[in-house]
């Protein structure tokens, strides 16, 4: 095999960079545009599509394009948010994989100047009954714990789901949030020339060569575990030194721009900067300090070894900026100088081993636009719905339900990761969100982070804007007004015309919510190749919305909030009466099909702002969306969490278990009644009085079939068993 | 009157630590694993965290930063030394407290909040409780399990260097409220002015975060420190 295509480039690739450079390239140049090319690092199947969404609004600071978004917060405070996927190191070494999916997200915000506060993990794994799942699912979180705790930044919520297409391919996304004050803020740019390069942290090995483009960027098959080596190996303890020294450098401004080492390690890490200050660079990979001798120009330039950062530093802070990597104790080299003109020019054993237009890596980078068309089997797919000819026994469905993995506790994953380290968080794992106070000021930052394979599968628009509207909801219940998105779109092989379908269907999905909340999107991640032996997982994004408070709420919406004697309300759409893409039907009748509700733009927006003002004028102590298992599941939560009964009246059992978005249940003090239902009324949100708290049961009561229930406990043993249980063996 | 709060390359409480301390009256000040002159600080906190990345053994490294030839020297001269979680670990590998901790009996890291009776008041870190009083705290660590020889651990319970056991909510002390292992449910170990605590008092100290039931732990220490000076 010629050796482009060992490296993961076409022939066609391979005759672009022939004619770019008016040559053959070197060994070390066509690594270089191998990686950078990959589908990983280019987006090039996606990134026609990705000017879709809306990317400006007043406070965005920073949009996509650089290492994370940001946004501003008033007061001089800015948040740095990203999301990034590690799915497929994860399957092929779950630990590692997982846990440096955290390493590289973390050095994406404290690339940008700030310090990273906080992590969410949003994976998705197959089902629990096979040990093979269960050591995938063990291995991610023991990652993900072993690096996030060590680090030292608490990773405060996520989600975790289970479906039979995410057997072969897991989904281990993860998000970072930083904040920094205004004046901190760097970016990815190599300066001007004179500027001198140094790299910062680990040295350089053989590990992870060819991550991004071999593995990040193909599909699996059985022999997928040979691609083992490829795999990263993390070391938070290098990390969280790398952390404190990046950070001591911006606060004594000792450097003009700063870009982390991830996929495309040293090519990445010179080119981007260079290209996007219009420069060029040479280096010098003699000086590069590496952990194993004998390694060649292009596994240098490709490798991919963790906790590495790349500082442009004005020549006369080089040695200031030496000796605050010495008093970390991490590892600096000077490894090039920013030249004028356009050519990064990289030499090694005293020869110029690559020359090219830095931003030809970048820039020049392929944009395909591949086949896209509506699958053939979608018309089935919707009309492939269940007709019930007599309700089913209520209780007994719900405790199913609930001890679903997907449904039922999650804490056997997030107690196994520190989410309190900072003193940060008011509101942490298991609720609605997660909430984060600003020490010193009234702010308080919120974060959601949500996905939906099953809805996005039945319907990709639909199923995308559903996700944006309950994200959002889910912080604005903690009192925030929902600012910015990030997404991580998890798909199958793009060279699948129905694949690119499913993306380009989100993609619009998500554009349109975002457009009608008027919240930008401020960054992103696309995961293509997520199929093994030619099965593609379902469309699968995730979207984190991040909302501010100001002021944060003293008494904040929680989920352990009911009391006896509390009213039971539901704000929101009536009559919801489709179970397309519903947990009860998958988890009861084994079905997926139908066409899931999709958004109301008007309603979506006006439930939103009474979440806001709700929470804001503390007017009622508990809130909780209807999502994954509908409202019979959202009301039993909260009893769990309460430790308090309920007492429900419904019109059509349907309703109890159907998902359909914008509805809150909420318990509402008596002496609110007034004030709740005036506010409602101005924003056109219905209301509907369904029961009240009180006892120890968990009752549902209609004028013909009558009433059923069953114990809080009893309920709370299925529900708190669904992962600890199946984990337990 | 301020308390050096020790910093190892991969402690990362604290920050945590001083902003307790401080919100709790106290003063403290951040000081790094190489520096070799604590003079002007009365007490020591080690504060939580992965000290040089816990590798080869938790504390193991960190026992020989050039800063504990001064913590030792404090010890010595009476002065409040407290370590909590990988401060604790710190504390029993340097030889300042009797026996170690070991991985966490179910080998899972382990962050939640767990409940710990006052057993005894004559601690640094129990002096302004009453005992039995049960506490709400954060367990966060991998490394929880309390051990010591048989002698060592006949010998801290005859003395009383017990101060804080794991227990159920209204302070029953069993196997069903032992999280983590630990012998005898010791999550604390006193010696005089030298104690180690595995749980956080200072993620305790507010209500908006859960519980301010570490504020009592955190005052005696800062009391601790006035009648030892004196």
């Amino acid at each position: 095999m010629p050796l482009h295509q060992a490296l993961g480039m076409t022939d066609d690739e391979y005759g672009t960079v022939c004619d770019l450079l008016g040559r053959p390239p070197t060994e070390a140049e066509l690594a270089m545009y191998s990686v950078m090319w990959s589908e990983h690092c280019s987006y090039k199947s996606s990134r026609a599509f990705l000017g879709r969404f809306p990317t400006t609004a007043p406070w965005v600071v920073v949009g996509p394009g650089e290492n994370a978004g940001v946004v501003d917060l008033g007061d001089g405070w800015l948040a740095a948010l990203r999301i990034e996927s590690h799915n497929h190191p994860s399957f092929v070494e779950p630990y590692q994989g997982a846990a440096t999916g955290v390493g590289g997200i973390l050095r994406d915000i404290f690339t940008m100047g700030a310090r990273p506060i906080a992590l969410w993990d949003q994976i998705r794994f197959g089902p629990l009954d096979d040990p093979h799942n269960r050591y995938l699912l063990e291995g991610v979180v023991a990652g993900v714990a072993g690096y996030g705790n060590a680090v030292g930044v608490p990773t405060v919520g996520g989600e975790v789901a289970f479906e039979e297409c995410y057997a072969g391919n897991p989904l281990v996304n993860v998000m970072c949030l930083g904040i920094m004050r205004k004046e901190q803020l760097v970016l990815g740019t190599a300066g001007t020339p004179g500027t001198i390069a140094v790299l910062l942290g680990s040295s350089t090995g053989r590990d992870g060569i060819g991550g991004a483009s071999v593995l990040a960027s193909a599909s699996f098959d059985a022999d997928s575990d040979t691609k083992r080596p490829t795999v990263q190996v993390g070391d938070p303890f290098e990390e969280k030194k790398l952390i404190e020294a990046c950070l001591e450098l911006y606060d004594r401004s000792l450097v003009v721009g700063v870009q982390d080492l991830g996929a495309a390690g040293l090519s990445c890490a010179t080119s981007e900067p260079a290209a996007r200050a219009g420069t060029g660079m040479d280096v010098d990979l003699d000086t590069v300090h590496v952990r194993e001798s004998g390694m060649t120009a292009a596994e240098l330039l490709m490798s991919e070894s963790q906790e590495r950062m790349m500082a442009f530093v004005h020549p006369s802070s080089v040695n200031d900026v030496l000796a605050v990597a010495a008093k970390w104790e991490i590892d600096a080299s000077v490894v090039g100088t920013v030249t004028a003109g356009d050519t990064l020019r990289i030499s090694y054993n005293n020869q110029v081993v690559a020359e090219m237009p830095a931003a030809s890596l970048s820039e020049a980078a392929p944009i395909l636009r591949r086949d896209s068309g509506e699958p053939f089997w979608l018309e089935d797919l919707w009309t492939n719905t269940l007709e019930y000819l007599q309700p089913p026994d209520i209780t007994r469905c719900l405790l199913e339900v609930l001890a679903d993995p997907s449904i039922g506790d999650p804490s056997w994953v997030y107690e196994q990761y520190d989410h309190q380290l900072f003193l940060n968080t008011v509101v942490g794992p298991g609720d609605n969100g997660s909430l984060l106070r600003i020490k010193g000021t009234d702010k308080a930052l919120a974060v959601s982070t949500d996905g939906n394979g099953r809805q996005c599968y039945l319907d990709p628009m639909r199923g995308g804007a559903n996700l944006v509207y309950e994200s959002a909801l889910n912080v604005a219940m903690l009192g925030a007004k929902p600012m910015a998105v990030v997404d991580n779109l998890n798909f199958g092989n793009p060279e699948k015309s129905e694949v690119m379908w499913q993306f380009i269907e989100t993609v619009e999905g998500i554009s349109q919510a975002c457009e009608s909340l008027g919240i930008p999107v401020v960054g992103g991640n696309v995961s293509f190749y997520n199929e093994t032996d030619e099965a593609d997982i379902y469309p699968t994004p995730i979207v984190g919305v991040l909302g501010l408070a100001d002021p944060a709420p003293r008494s904040v919406p929680r989920l352990n909030r009911a009391e006896a004697g509390m009213a039971l309300w539901m704000f929101g759409p009536r009559n919801s009466r489709n179970l397309a893409g519903s947990s009860f039907e998958k988890i009861i009748k084994g079905h997926v099909g139908g066409r899931p509700t999709g958004p109301d733009s008007t309603t979506g927006k006006a439930v939103i702002e009474l979440a806001v003002a709700l929470a804001q004028n503390e007017l009622v102590p508990v809130m909780h969306d209807i999502s994954d298992g509908g409202a019979a599941v959202t009301v039993s939560e909260i009893c769990i969490a309460s430790n308090v009964g309920a007492h429900l009246q419904y019109s059509s059992w349907v309703g109890l278990f159907a998902e359909a978005p914008h509805r809150i249940i909420a318990a509402v003090p008596p002496e609110n009644f007034a004030a709740i239902r005036q506010l409602a009324e101005d924003l056109g949100v219905p209301v509907s009085e369904l029961g009240e708290f009180g006892g120890h049961r968990i009752s549902f009561d209609n004028p013909v079939a009558g009433a059923t229930s069953l114990s809080v406990d009893k309920a709370a043993d299925a529900w708190r068993g669904a992962i600890r249980s199946r984990m337990s063996h | 009157m301020t308390t050096a709060v020790v910093v190892f390359p991969g402690s990362n409480c604290e920050h945590d630590v001083v902003y307790a301390l401080e919100t709790l009256g106290g003063s403290a000040d951040l000081v790094w694993h190489r520096d070799t002159d604590l003079s002007g600080y009365d007490s020591v906190v080690l504060p939580g965290g992965f000290a040089h990345g816990d590798y080869l053994r938790t504390g193991a490294i960190a026992r020989f930063s050039p800063v504990m030839a001064e913590v030792n020297r404090l010890a010595a001269a009476g002065a409040p030394v407290l370590g909590i979680c990988n401060g604790f670990q710190v504390l029993c590998e340097a030889g300042l407290l009797p026996g170690v901790l070991l991985q966490n009996r179910d080998l899972k890291f382990i962050c939640r909040p767990i409940h710990l009776v006052v057993e005894s008041t004559d601690s640094i870190l129990t002096r302004a409780a009453k005992v039995g009083d049960v506490l709400e705290i954060p367990l966060n660590s991998y490394e929880g399990n309390y051990t010591a020889s048989a002698d060592e651990i006949a010998s801290i319970e005859a003395d009383g260097h017990v101060p804080l056991r794991y227990s159920s909510s209204t302070g029953t002390v069993d196997e069903g409220s032992n999280p983590n292992g630990s012998t005898n449910n010791i999550a604390a170990v006193s010696q005089g002015n030298v104690a180690g605590i595995m749980p956080h008092p200072e993620r305790a100290i507010e209500k908006i975060l859960g519980s301010a039931d570490g504020r009592v732990l955190l005052e005696s220490f800062l009391q601790s420190k006035v009648a030892t000076v004196v």
